[in-house]
């Protein structure tokens, strides 16, 4: 893909009908691991937040040492970690898989808090009334707790994913061909960066607003009292 | 009749605050027991333990025959899952705030435990549940939230989903104190019948004293973590002998002296043919 870029600089138009195809290639590989970071994120980060919970310190601790671990890093070398580490002890992964699961692995440190805080907001009663019906706690999670506790996280769980969106640049770093890549190596070849560099910018504003807009509607959309069960 | 219930020796507190200390009570199988007495007396405490919403520091409670302590507690039994499990399969609990699960229809609140817990079928929980709605006067409420219902509406769900586990001891924790009182009425007289049809052990804590009079086999007045005296209703809140009864009693029914009313027992006639109105007895000592 790197060696077929060839784009024509002789007019401000032509370079950027040249460009904006290949940013837009290079837009669905962020897209893709921005989703699926989100998604492990989205999953990790509600069964930590369970098991930090959990009656028990050997389980509550190891969990919260290590939420505060990936929380407390920078997520540059955690994604070294995984992509130069993990082979040495054969374990070897796509680069783009390597960036999504290290995306979603810090970001769950994240989601994590906020479901936390989200099952925190839901009132004791709803605890003492499940025990009362003798309702097992994975039970009274599943259909009592969770589905009352995911309006209240929407919205943040929703700047999580655009945060995410906005960190998917640094899977550069890792080879994986997304958008900011390909504007670099544009501008490397022809130098002329202004504009792949624009428009990745321009092109990320667009997505992050559609995204932003699209946990609005789902926030709108949840009712408030929680995810409804017939 | 045999105890169903018997605690024996059980102390409780909150951090350093001891609210109840060698406390032993003990309640027969289908008998109704009001508690009452001023707040933080430890009557709630005795309901909340039992439902195992509450952990407790010594003693221990059987319930239907199964001992129990608290783990660390010292004694034959500790409470594991199985212990609580077996506990909450005979006990169920109805709260001051109804405590419903507002995201789930009316019928799925009434269907989660029994389908999840008693492991009967969708259909066939739904037909119980249905049964017990039009129990409680609600049959057309089924796929009704909690938001859209009032108050008295909501606790008759609560009540109804309480029976749909087949409890054999059925708590009350104030059932009515959070009601408006125009609505008071209805949810007392869904367990009037309950009282009147079923064997069920009830306990209650009530402000409600003349509804406690009708139900309840026996009054405890509760003061400081003990029962500082129990009888027979037609007694106890006519006749208080304890002076903290007598003054209990007093504030509740919003008159100088303690007590129902000495003519409270006696045949009043035109009482008598007119059973308590299905609205509430609220501020029924008055006239009395």
């Amino acid at each position: 893909m790197i060696n077929d870029i060839n784009v024509d600089t002789s007019s401000t138009l032509s370079f950027f009908l040249d460009v904006l195809p290949l940013l837009l290639k290079g837009l669905q590989v962020t897209i893709a691991a921005a989703l699926l970071g989100f998604a492990i994120a989205l999953v990790a980060g509600l069964f930590f937040a369970i098991l930090r919970q959990a009656p028990t310190r050997l389980i509550s601790w190891p969990v919260a040492v290590f939420l505060e671990f990936v929380r407390d890093t920078p997520l540059l070398i955690q994604l070294f970690f995984l992509y130069y580490v993990l082979p040495v002890y054969g374990i070897t992964l796509p680069a783009f898989m390597t960036g999504a699961v290290a995306i979603g692995l810090q970001y769950s440190g994240y989601t994590a808090e906020i479901y936390r805080a989200g099952i925190g907001a839901i009132g004791r009663g709803q605890w003492e009334a499940s025990t009362a019906l003798n309702l097992t706690s994975g039970r009274t999670y599943a259909v009592v707790i969770i589905p009352q506790a995911i309006p209240r996280v929407i919205p943040a769980l929703g700047n999580c994913l655009v945060g995410i969106l906005k960190e998917t640049p640094i899977l550069s770093t890792i080879s994986v061909l997304e958008m900011l890549n390909l504007a670099i190596i544009v501008g490397d070849r022809t130098y002329h960066y202004t504009i792949p560099l624009t428009l990745a910018g321009v092109l990320m504003l667009l997505v992050t607003s559609v995204f932003a807009y699209l946990v609005r509607f789902i926030e709108f959309t949840v009712p408030k009292t929680g995810i409804r069960l017939r | 009749m045999t105890d169903i219930i018997e605690f024996k020796n059980v102390s409780k507190s909150f951090g350093t605050l001891r609210v109840l200390e060698d406390f032993d009570f003990k309640v027969r199988k289908g008998e109704k027991v009001t508690l009452i007495g001023p707040s933080g007396s430890g009557k709630s405490t005795v309901l909340r333990i039992l439902m195992t919403l509450e952990p407790f520091q010594d003693g221990s409670i059987t319930i239907d025959g199964t001992s129990y302590h608290q783990p660390g507690g010292k004694g034959p039994f500790k409470a594991n899952a199985r212990h609580l499990f077996d506990i909450r399969k005979r006990v169920g609990m109805l709260f001051q705030h109804f405590n419903l699960f507002p995201h789930m229809t009316v019928l799925r609140n009434i269907t989660e435990a029994p389908v999840s817990v008693l492991k009967l079928s969708r259909a066939e929980a739904d037909e119980r549940a249905r049964e017990l709605l039009s129990m409680v006067g609600l049959e057309d409420k089924a796929s009704s939230f909690p938001a859209q219902l009032s108050g008295g509406q909501q606790q008759r769900v609560a009540i109804a989903r309480a029976l749909a586990m087949r409890p054999s001891v059925l708590l009350f924790d104030e059932p009515t104190s959070a009601l408006d009182p125009e609505l008071v009425g209805e949810v007392l007289n869904v367990i009037r019948k309950l009282a009147a049809e079923h064997d069920l052990t009830m306990l209650m804590v009530t402000h409600e004293m003349r509804f406690a009079r009708e139900i309840s086999d026996r009054v405890c007045m509760f003061d400081r973590g003990k029962i500082v005296e129990e009888g027979r209703p037609s007694e106890l809140l006519v006749r208080p002998s304890h002076p903290r009864t007598v003054s209990f009693l007093g504030a509740v029914l919003g008159e100088g002296v303690g007590g129902l009313g000495d003519d409270g027992d006696q045949a009043d006639p035109a009482r008598a043919e007119k059973p308590p109105g299905p609205r509430g007895d609220t501020k029924l000592f008055a006239a009395g």
